[in-house]
């Protein structure tokens, strides 16, 4: 096949994935929709066999009601959800994979093309990263119920897929000398692994100051949100897919020093996208010394985490494109 | 009225405030504070130029924003990393770091060294706990235990006969304390190489050689502590320099875009020995004695004067410096042996040129169509004695030469070329292209340290992010029925942990398990 053709089927991928991630958030947000019981009634009741069967557990399940919270990360069991959010689920599930296969056909395809790691410039981050966070979250799910999560990443995803493939579309070229190097698949893959994961934290994190804030209202708004783990266990997931992410990170950054020193002569040279790098890892560090500080709310630690998605972005769609730099590599 | 009453307080003498101070400093507070505070103030070293990574752009901007400018450049925002305030910052998050591992590291080593604490007397009130009547006798069942706690990896100790208490999990701490001193490391290996380390730029045209010395450097920047005099006397001749451009893709990002960069060297060492070497953009040349970086490169024409006579008055590859992407590149010619006056050309030159409305510049880097764009002047080239730039021409002492219809005169040159200066100034030839290589040579004696540390604090961080502190307590008893036995296991974690219950399950199993 030549490169021509190799292009076209991986841009075809692409927006395959893009139809097909689409059709899955549709079902995600139809299964959340439908988890809202119909009449007031219908959700008393359902909290009730929720409760029965939390404390009913038989002997043998080792659930002591002080950690039953973490349960509750896989929402109400599958038997109390309305068969049509079942269905919803399931449909949004499939589809899921689905995509994933596209846009890990796409991110094939593109290397094929270029005949290197596709990692070059701005579009391939992006379809990269894709590709990472919904590995991620297929892989997770596989051990957990996290259909409840499903169009908080899929949505995320397919605005990544969207500004790529219209914004930041490159076409196939060979790489800037600099970028001639092993570290190259080393750091911009791990850098965008960290990313990844670290999106799936920020949905978290939303979702769990949301649900906070739910929680504490007088009078709780009728919404999915109810159906959802409870704002403790949303604000634990955040946290676990946080102490993921930031060794990520910093193996990122302490392997970006070591190619810096071979391409560049000096392994810190306070680039932008090395000042921010390093903004972003003090960020997150913050982030989990307020988890740990006494007497700090949760709610201010996951703020802060958030404030660091923000710099995320701002290195990957600011930096790249608008700072004067070394890692000009957009290729824009 | 003022509600409160006054509180008899205690009086803080001066070593009161001073521990008060400390604490106040080792806080995880104040460490949190720090740290947003570290984040915030590294910003503005990315939206400001920085003088240690591009002084002319810093003096542009500072000349660009009068009023701003020149505050700006007082409070250190063109050098934000080797401002006071930013080292304020982080030193007093060492500092604080330091208050907080030392103490740390005390406790822990205690730890380590004393027993697991006692069973408390109610271990269906800890986080987790489970009771469970199994087959054997008391005394046998709790060997059990202790051999199952044991094969997990607890340190297991007896405080009587009923109980155990088993601990795991100390690679917790541990890592937390060798990520934090591992920090320090990464701090004094910078400070050690910033004080040890030199670096040194030099442009080379092909054919030329560079020899390792002071004098020849363009730019030269050591350590406060490095002996200048000290440098290894080895030699770099550059015999060729490979450039490709992109030219299949079209896009305006892609096209031109550079693709690879060699420089062939013959690289001679201080005994004399000779060998041909490469110089990459990711494989540098390591002397022994700093590692030669390829980071930049030009071209640099070859420029001969002549005087009226035809006798040569200047001759040399003279780099010019590239101000675009596509090398529109700029540089200067200085004549000193002229007569009547001395000579200066400055202008530009183009690899591929084109000169329209734009003013001269190059559209491909690639020298498929050099010219050499110059004007001249005549006067005084070096008038005040001061050190000036070989790429620029000091114009303050000097008058255009006049053209024939023009107040000045402009030249256009391609390879091979002669332009006769008017009034019987000689002549200027545009001999050939050559291309230069911009080395830059640089010695970092705390790299090894800085890597090790850095290594040691991902190692700490993912030990003390990954590994759980658990403690579990086992109470043991006579069953209802004889021969049975009743055990009790509660689990205390340090932190949340979700899966201290299955990690209580798992050694009942083993338990069971283990008969």
């Amino acid at each position: 096949m030549t490169d021509q053709t190799l292009a076209q089927l991986s841009n075809l991928a692409i927006y395959s994935a893009m139809v097909v991630l689409t059709l899955a958030m549709l079902a995600d947000a139809v299964y959340l929709a439908r988890l809202v019981p119909a009449r007031e009634s219908a959700k008393e009741t359902s909290r009730e066999r929720e409760l029965v069967a939390a404390g009913g557990a038989p002997e043998t399940e080792v659930r002591h009601p002080a950690s039953g919270a973490v349960d509750t990360a896989a929402p109400a069991g599958r038997d109390t959800e309305p068969l049509a959010a079942r269905r919803a689920a399931g449909i949004g599930w499939t589809l899921t994979l689905l995509g994933t296969v596209l846009v890990v056909a796409g991110v094939g395809l593109r290397a094929l093309e270029v005949h290197r790691w596709p990692l070059g410039n701005m579009y391939e981050f992006a379809i990269v990263g894709s590709m990472f966070v919904l590995l991620a979250y297929c892989g997770w799910s596989m051990k957990r119920d996290l259909r409840w999560l499903g169009l908080f990443v899929v949505v995320p995803v397919l605005l990544n897929l969207g500004l790529a493939i219209t914004v930041w579309y490159t076409d196939a070229s060979e790489l800037m000398p600099s970028l001639r190097s092993v570290w190259l698949a080393i750091h911009v893959a791990v850098a965008t692994l960290s990313v990844a994961v670290v999106t799936i934290g920020f949905s978290l994190g939303v979702m769990y100051l949301i649900q906070d804030r739910l929680e504490v209202a007088p009078e709780r708004p009728r919404s999915f949100m109810s159906r959802l783990p409870d704002a403790r266990a949303l604000e634990r997931l955040t946290y676990a897919v946080h102490i993921v992410a930031f060794p990520l990170w910093t193996f990122t950054v302490i392997a970006g020093a070591i190619w810096a020193r071979q391409a560049w002569g000096s392994y810190w040279n306070w680039d932008p996208k090395e000042v921010w790098s390093f903004v972003i890892w003090v960020v997150y560090a913050a982030y989990l010394h307020a988890r740990a500080t006494t007497g700090w709310k949760r709610q201010n630690a996951v703020w802060i985490a958030l404030v660091g998605y923000g710099c995320i972005i701002l290195n990957f769609a600011v930096v790249n494109v608008f700072f004067v730099g070394q890692h000009s590599y957009s290729g824009l | 009225m003022s509600a409160r009453t006054d509180v008899a307080q205690p009086r803080l003498g001066p070593v009161g405030w001073l521990r008060w101070m400390w604490r106040q400093l080792t806080s995880m507070r104040t460490a949190l504070f720090l740290l947003l505070l570290l984040a915030i103030g590294a910003i503005p070293g990315s939206t400001f130029p920085q003088r240690s990574i591009d002084p002319a752009r810093t003096t542009q901007w500072i000349v660009d924003h009068p009023t701003a400018g020149p505050v700006l450049d007082r409070l250190g925002f063109f050098e934000v990393y080797a401002s006071p305030w930013f080292a304020a910052i982080y030193l007093l998050l060492f500092v604080s770091l330091i208050g907080c591992v030392l103490p740390r590291t005390k406790i822990l080593w205690h730890q380590v060294r004393s027993a697991p604490p006692r069973a408390p007397r109610r271990l269906d009130r800890l986080a987790a706990s489970r009771e469970e009547t199994v087959d054997g006798e008391v005394e046998e069942v709790r060997e059990r235990v202790r051999v199952a706690l044991t094969k997990r990896r607890y340190r297991v100790h007896a405080h009587d006969d009923e109980t155990l208490s088993a601990e795991k999990g100390y690679l917790r701490e541990a890592g937390n304390l060798v990520f934090h001193v591992a920090l320090i490391g990464v701090l004094v290996g910078v400070a050690w190489g910033h004080l040890l380390g030199w670096k040194g730029d030099v442009i080379v045209p092909v054919g030329k050689t560079f020899a390792n010395t002071l004098s020849r450097y363009d730019t030269f920047s050591p350590g406060p502590w490095v002996d200048v005099n000290d440098l290894l006397p080895y030699t770099i001749t550059l015999d060729r320099l490979d450039a490709t451009f992109e030219t299949e893709a079209k896009s305006p990002g892609q096209f031109g875009a550079p693709r690879d960069f060699e420089a062939f060297t013959t690289f001679t060492d201080p005994d004399g020995t000779s060998e041909a070497r490469s110089i990459r953009v990711n494989g540098p040349l390591e002397t022994g004695g700093g590692s030669v970086f390829l980071l930049g490169n030009g071209y640099a024409p070859v420029i001969t004067v002549r005087d009226a006579d035809g006798t040569v008055i200047y001759s040399d590859a003279t780099p010019f410096l590239a101000q675009d992407n596509n090398y529109t590149s700029v540089g200067a010619v200085k004549v000193p042996g002229a007569s009547p006056e001395q000579l200066g050309f400055a202008g530009f030159f183009l690899p591929t040129g084109v000169i329209d409305d734009q003013g001269p510049h190059s559209v491909f880097p690639d020298a498929l169509d050099p010219q050499l764009a110059l004007t001249a002047f005549e006067g005084e080239l070096f008038p005040s004695g001061r050190p000036q730039s070989v790429y620029s021409l000091d114009t303050g002492a000097m008058t255009p030469v006049p053209g024939e219809d023009a107040d000045q005169l402009r030249i256009l040159l391609r390879p091979g070329e002669t332009y006769d200066l008017p009034g019987g100034r000689g002549s200027i030839t545009f001999d050939r292209v050559e291309r230069f290589a911009g080395l830059s040579i640089r010695t970092d004696p705390g790299k090894t340290m800085t890597l090790v540390a850095a290594l040691l604090m991902l190692a700490g961080l993912v030990a003390s992010l990954g590994i759980r502190r658990r403690r579990v307590f086992v109470r043991v008893g006579p069953g209802a029925e004889p021969g049975r036995t009743v055990v009790s296991v509660g689990g205390l974690a340090k932190d949340d942990d979700e899966g201290m219950p299955d990690e209580i399950g798992a050694v009942l199993t083993a338990l069971e398990g283990t008969r």
